[in-house]
């Protein structure tokens, strides 16, 4: 009889630190640890559910299909900031085929009152009848067809009391700027203040200092499936589909909302068409589609237009950010600072850690850092992929180059000279922390010794001028982030009665490949071939609780649990097995579907499920806590080659090469997915992608997928994914970490000191357009100025 | 397409109008207004939902479906101008039951990670190599140029295009 320990511990997620309780049955998991002889896992592996996604089979939540299913059209806010003095709705409720419309206030009316969860705000203040920002929904028609639907919405006459607005957000932190909230635009009230040691002391024992202020823009997550919901009754029981990162996070949040038991909601989720951070909570959609289908008794489907989308969807928060470094001669820091203003929209509930990358990649007692938070009547910011830390890793990554420069130093030497021995802020040991292979692989396939040294040449020589038009450079930059993980996590492992298994988890695959892993973790564990398993996800219906796919923290939590409901289910089966061999388990193992004894096969596992009939056998297992006396981190290292054409300013990314530490690599060809993926984000957030707002109207101008830049195919460098693939088994017993989030982190970074080594001036603000380029080349100071 | 005389449109609406469409070899026959787009047409009217919206204005390639064999976004055609054409959709590539070696190769290659953009460049892809059964590499890039990836899959791309058309061609 197993007896469950209780444990509490500490996840992170997204930066944030959360105590769980973790409740463990069984014995601790024998690690993997690099010798393992492992079969299946670290092998490359095509995805289990290639065949749904390449043929149009797999049912994203806007696929869905139910009988009766209403759609629904948007009315939307035309001002950045307003009252709604009156809604009236008359006419569009006479239009034949509309079923139902549903109105902001309607939807406060009926969210149960001070209500919050963990990462958002309060639902009631976004429901009420002030509006903070052009594109936010006023009200909702449900119709037969979506095309009356549109015409109803058009029907709906609004009036509003324009207020003032300010949309830019070193405008919107002045004293005498328009409030967005009545406490003010200031995030709490007051700046987040962090430090360590003394800065004064400090910078005074610096030899150099160097100080500099980086700028970067807000980049919207632009997931090609918008956010969307069905919702449907039956009686009082809630079925959502929903296109999220966290189907126990809908369940639970829309039962507390709605003040329903979570035993009588149900959220699906098996495919989602990207989100990067933006899905990580249920919301407009979800309520809209919720209270309709309560109020018209039929099912549901709100989802996003592609413009609401690039508005509301939620984005990476634009950053000023000024960093402040003092070294010693020999490169040693002396002191850090870094004071950052972040724009978190007009709802934003939370502060991205812009500091984190400053405090903690390098090795420096004396740091402080103070982050400001500041409300704009634009669309709420949302997590996206490493929420702060690439914003943050542009900036510390950025002014290590300029004091190398300003040292006469290498800038890879630099970094060499401040390699952290421990994580900074909490003054734990980190699980592992690889960073100098990562270095010395990355610098060795880049050919960082033989980068071309150049002499300084004055920047109006060069341009246009046929010899030097085309200008290369080589930039690196490191990162740090978290992607360990941790309880509650669960899974149930099923034998069928033909030998087959069932995979039951509530966790989610979002592009990621983690349905293939944890089917490559539990056909391991158990000894069958990957074929004989298969994984279910994604229904909170079907399975136990999993946490967010999101924070880099699937794969490091669900693994885990994954082995031990494998491990739980064939100890049951050699038990049954010993039973029936007259002989005891401990002499018995399973391999490729066979149960051995010694050398001597006894009988397949199918053979032995149909000798037991309908009798099941079902393993459970869950997610160990995290260890006590260290931080499990994540870091690497990327090099970037870029040629700059000094005509047109165009800058071409040629190659990256890329060192992340992920732990144990479950799957090398997920895994350089995982890489490249980031890479190109990071390449869209480097060079061409920005939310633009018209700040004296107050109005979004490129909220669609045209004017706002996403890398198309030709944008594509060589991308070099290295394996590091050093099991990190104080993480956890199947030694893998999170690679969602670490290979978006020092991308901008590396390109941005790339430029600079390729052009010999050096661009402050992201994204590095042409005409910044050309305007730093005339000048040759860099110092172009975009209206944040 | 070209704008020819057989296919000048008529005069049809306001309200809705009776409309046969072929779809991946069957013939449907539907009752729609004349604002309705192809991708609604498939997706709403027919239910096949393999064919995603994305963004409604053609910047994306989401949509992107064939009609006689030229890719086209499904998006920006009106589902009257389509009527006595031949379209075909991602439903519509297996043969005998098993997935097209475009399919089979962006699987091998992992050429997807979401897969939201996968109907679209998968579509884009077939009509390619149709075009040009040998192509390189810039060949590729230039025929999927029209086809955004969030996720950012395009390298696995390019690579199961290639392989897809080595195996297509021996």
């Amino acid at each position: 009889m197993l007896v469950p320990k209780l444990f509490k511990t500490k996840v992170e997620i997204e930066g944030r630190i959360l105590e769980q309780y973790a409740l463990v049955e069984g014995d601790e998991l024998p690690p993997w640890d690099a010798d393992e002889e492992l079969g299946i896992v670290g092998y490359p592996t095509a995805r289990v559910d290639g065949a749904e996604r390449v043929s149009g089979d797999a049912r994203y939540t806007a696929d869905v299909r139910l009988p009766g299913m209403v759609y629904t059209a948007f009315v939307t806010c035309p001002h950045p900031h307003a009252n709604i003095l009156r809604l009236d709705v008359g006419a569009a409720r006479g239009l034949p085929g509309v079923l139902g419309i549903l109105t902001r206030q309607e939807v406060a009316a009926q969210v149960k009152d001070g209500s919050a969860s963990e990462l958002g705000g309060v639902v009631a203040l976004r429901y009420g009848d002030e509006l903070r920002y052009a594109g936010e929904i006023v009200a909702v028609v449900a119709a037969n067809d979506p095309d009356v639907a549109e015409d109803a919405a058009t029907l709906i006459a609004v009036e509003y009391e324009v207020l003032p607005h300010v949309t830019a957000l070193e405008a919107a932190v002045k004293p005498d700027a328009p409030l967005i909230h009545p406490s003010g635009n200031i995030f709490n009230g007051a700046p987040l203040v962090t430090e360590r040691g003394d800065c004064v002391a400090g910078f005074a024992a610096a030899d150099v200092v160097v100080e500099q202020t980086y700028r970067t823009a807000g980049q919207s997550h632009s997931c090609l499936e918008p956010h969307g919901s069905i919702a449907y009754w039956e009686g009082d029981t809630l079925t959502l589909y929903e296109s999220t990162q966290h189907v126990f996070g809908v369940r639970n949040i829309i039962a507390d909302w709605l003040d329903l038991p979570q035993s009588q909601v149900r959220a699906i989720c098996q495919y989602i068409g990207g989100g990067f951070g933006s899905k990580a909570e249920p919301d407009v959609t979800t309520l809209y589609a919720a209270l309709l289908a309560r109020q018209i008794r039929r099912p549901v489907q709100v989802v996003y237009t592609r413009r609401i989308e690039q508005i509301a969807g939620g984005h990476r928060s634009a950053a000023v950010m000024t960093i402040k470094l003092g070294a010693k001669r020999d490169g040693t820091l002396t002191a850090v600072e870094i004071h950052g203003l972040t724009d978190l929209g007009a709802y934003g509930a939370w502060l991205p850690d812009l500091d984190l990358p400053a405090l903690l990649l390098y090795r420096c007692p004396n740091a402080r850092a103070e982050t400001t938070g500041v409300y704009t009547n634009t669309g709420t910011f949302a997590a996206f992929r490493a929420p702060g830390f690439v914003e943050g890793t542009f900036a510390i990554e950025s002014a290590m180059d300029e004091l190398a420069a300003a040292l006469g130093m290498d800038p890879l030497a630099l970094r060499r000279k401040n390699i952290p021995d421990h994580h900074q802020l909490s003054s734990k040991a980190f699980s592992n922390y690889p960073i100098e292979v990562c270095y010395a692989q990355g610098a060795q396939r880049i050919g960082w010794k033989d980068r071309a040294k150049k002499a300084t040449v004055p920047s109006s020589a060069v341009l246009g001028s046929s010899p030097q038009r085309f200008r290369r450079g080589i930039g690196m930059a490191n990162q740090i982030w978290g992607g360990g993980g941790g309880p509650p996590a669960y899974a149930t492992v099923e034998l069928n009665s033909d030998g087959t298994v069932t995979l039951r988890t509530g966790t989610q695959d979002i592009g990621t490949g983690t349905k293939t892993i944890l089917t490559q973790v539990c056909a391991e564990e158990l000894g069958l071939p990957l074929a004989a398993v298969r994984t279910l996800l994604g229904d909170t219906g079907a399975a136990p609780y999993a946490p967010i796919s999101g924070g880099s923290m699937t794969v490091a939590s669900m693994a885990p649990a994954v082995r031990a409901a494998a491990r739980n289910a064939r100890q049951q089966l050699l038990d049954v097995a010993a039973q029936l061999f007259d002989t005891t388990a401990d002499t018995l193992e399973i391999h490729g579907g066979v149960i051995y004894q010694a050398a001597a096969p006894l009988a397949s596992v199918r053979e032995l499920m149909q000798k037991l009939g309908d009798a099941m056998i079902s393993g459970t297992g869950s997610r160990g806590p995290n260890p006590d006396d260290a931080r499990i981190v994540t870091s690497g290292a990327q090099f970037a080659e870029v040629e700059v054409d000094t005509l047109t300013g165009r800058v071409r990314v040629l190659r990256v090469v890329a060192a992340h530490d992920c732990g144990r690599i479950m799957n090398p060809l997920t895994f350089r997915s995982q890489i490249e993926g980031g890479i190109i984000q990071g390449i869209g957030y480097a060079l061409t992608e920005r939310r633009v707002i018209d700040h004296r109207l107050g109005q979004p101008l490129n909220a669609n997928l045209g004017d706002y830049q996403l890398p198309t195919i030709a944008d594509v460098p060589e991308i070099d994914v290295l394996r590091i693939d050093i099991p990190d088994l104080v993480a956890n017993p199947t030694g893998a970490k999170g690679a969602g989030e670490p290979p978006i982190i020092p991308t901008a970074a590396a390109i941005a000191n790339a430029v600079a080594d390729a052009i010999g001036v050096r661009i402050r603000e992201l994204p590095i357009t042409p005409e910044k380029v050309l305007t730093a080349l005339r000048s040759g100071t860099g110092t172009g100025r975009q209206e944040q | 397409m070209a704008y020819t005389e057989e296919h000048a449109p008529r005069t049809r609406g306001p309200g809705k109008i009776e409309l046969a469409l072929e779809v991946n070899g069957a013939v449907h026959e539907l009752f729609v207004e004349p604002r309705r787009t192809l991708l609604d047409a498939l997706r709403v009217n027919l239910g096949l939902t393999g064919t995603k919206q994305v963004c409604g204005q053609g910047n994306c390639g989401a949509c992107t479906v064939h009609i006689d064999g030229e890719p086209v976004y499904s998006c920006l055609q009106l589902a009257v101008e389509c009527e006595g054409r031949a379209i075909t959709t991602i439903e519509g590539l297996r043969q005998g039951g098993m997935l097209h070696p475009l399919q089979q190769a962006f699987v091998e290659h992992d050429a997807l990670q979401c897969g939201f953009c996968t109907s679209g460049q998968i579509m884009a892809a077939v009509a390619l190599l149709e075009r040009i059964p040998k192509p390189t590499e810039a060949d590729v890039i230039g025929g999927l140029s029209g086809n955004l990836c969030r996720c950012g899959a395009y390298r696995g791309i390019v690579r199961a295009v290639l392989a897809a058309a080595e195996k297509l061609q021996s």
